[in-house]
């Protein structure tokens, strides 16, 4: 490792851990600092107004407040997350059905989390942010279409051709460790 | 479990996480996410991927006081969950129990033992429960289009292979195929077209076709 800062969990991360276990405020006014104008111009770019766009914003940051507890950084990002969470509030407040979710996997609270698997999944997302950085315009934009929901799923339908192989497996090793202990937990 | 060897094509999870699939194709993601931890990985890799796009592309202002309001909101009491967790219920994923309600499915016969229960029609095309007998061909639920099959229970064969519990078929309007149920239990599958629906006009057509009744 030649870059210090590699060895270090990013901002987000450090700062959603202290949302999550110490419920730290001046945590969340960090994440909201950082969020909130991205989250405004995902929303506007996908047909909301200004005022709808920061209701949007206000929802989806007390969501990421009142369901911190769920956030496990071994299995997605902060910003995976909150995307998440943003979009699945602008579709509630489309004129569609709200789009199905998959079963949770039930944890138990607190299960202890490897902070080498955290580390590694930022790693892999930091990767990821330097590719996207070296596409060309034109691709980025695709790309860029694609997630702020610009494109019908037919047009996106073939492979986006995103480095996502080294995160999948990051996080399926995450959810197999899962698994384990679940099943630990089942049989005693 | 037998392991599952037909997955979600990547870019229709993109378009899942991405929130622009269209009701009836997300249900049969969502079913097969719930079944398959490969997939589950596939979509959190394409949230993380979203995420990142989230990060870099372009930030607008927000008003001033909206970080005053959201942090004076903080400490108000959380409103009612507004959608309730299911779980899966016998050989339905959680989300295809819900879809289905506490009732649970309402089967309709089409002749031929064969059975379907329509969970959803609308703009974006259509999702069905079908149960085809043992041994029986399954019918083809769209004209055109794309068809998503999921199974559920049993299991089909067609001349692209075998799909058992959890296995997705995905069908564009080019592939020629007859599925057939296997042999034991009947096949319970998710189906799901984006095509525009004239299903039950052109239904009897086909069961003739495919059952000669
Ligand atoms: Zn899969």
């Amino acid at each position: 490792m030649t870059d210090p800062t590699d060895a270090l969990p990013s901002e987000q991360t450090v700062w959603m851990l202290a949302v999550r276990d110490r419920r730290d405020r001046a945590a969340f006014a960090r994440l909201f600092d950082f969020y909130a104008p991205r989250l405004k111009a995902m929303a506007v770019r996908s047909g909301a107004g200004s005022q709808q766009a920061e209701d949007i914003v206000q929802d989806t940051m007390l969501t990421v407040w009142q369901k911190a507890g769920q956030f496990d950084p071994t299995r997605s990002q902060v910003s995976g997350w909150i995307y998440r969470i943003a979009r699945n509030r602008q579709i509630d407040l489309s004129r569609r059905p709200a789009q199905p979710l998959p079963e949770e996997i039930e944890t138990e609270e607190g299960h202890g989390e490897d902070p080498a698997q955290i580390l590694a999944l930022d790693q892999e997302v930091r990767q990821l942010r330097d590719a996207l950085g070296r596409l060309k315009p034109e691709q980025f934009g695709m790309i860029e279409r694609a997630y702020l929901g610009e494109l019908s799923h037919s047009e996106i339908r073939a492979e986006t051709g995103l480095p996502l192989g080294t995160i999948k497996s990051r996080i399926r090793l995450g959810l197999d460790r899962l698994r384990h202990e679940l099943k630990g937990l089942r049989e005693t | 479990m037998t392991a599952i060897s037909h997955h979600v094509p990547d870019g229709m999870i993109a378009a899942y996480a991405a929130g622009t699939l269209g009701y009836p194709f997300e249900l049969v993601v969502a079913a097969h996410v719930s079944m398959c931890d490969e997939c589950r990985a596939l979509l959190a890799a394409h949230e993380a991927a979203g995420g990142v796009v989230l990060e870099v592309a372009a930030a607008a202002p927000v008003s001033g006081d909206l970080k005053a309001r959201t942090l004076a909101a903080l400490d108000r009491p959380v409103r009612a969950e507004p959608r309730p967790v299911h779980r899966r219920s016998g050989i339905y994923p959680g989300p295809v129990a819900a879809a289905l309600g506490a009732a649970g499915p309402r089967w309709q016969t089409m002749g031929g033992g064969v059975r379907q229960c329509i969970l959803h029609e609308g703009t974006a095309g259509s999702v069905r429960l079908l149960s085809i007998p043992p041994e029986q061909a399954v019918p083809e639920h769209s004209h055109g289009g794309t068809e998503l099959t999921l199974v559920l229970q049993g299991s089909f064969d067609d001349e692209t292979g075998r799909f058992g519990v959890g296995d997705l078929e995905v069908a564009d309007g080019s592939l020629e195929h007859t599925p057939v149920a296997g042999a034991g239990m009947p096949c319970i599958c998710l189906a799901a077209t984006d095509a525009p629906l004239r299903f039950r006009a052109w239904l009897p057509r086909l069961v003739q076709r495919y059952f000669r009744i």
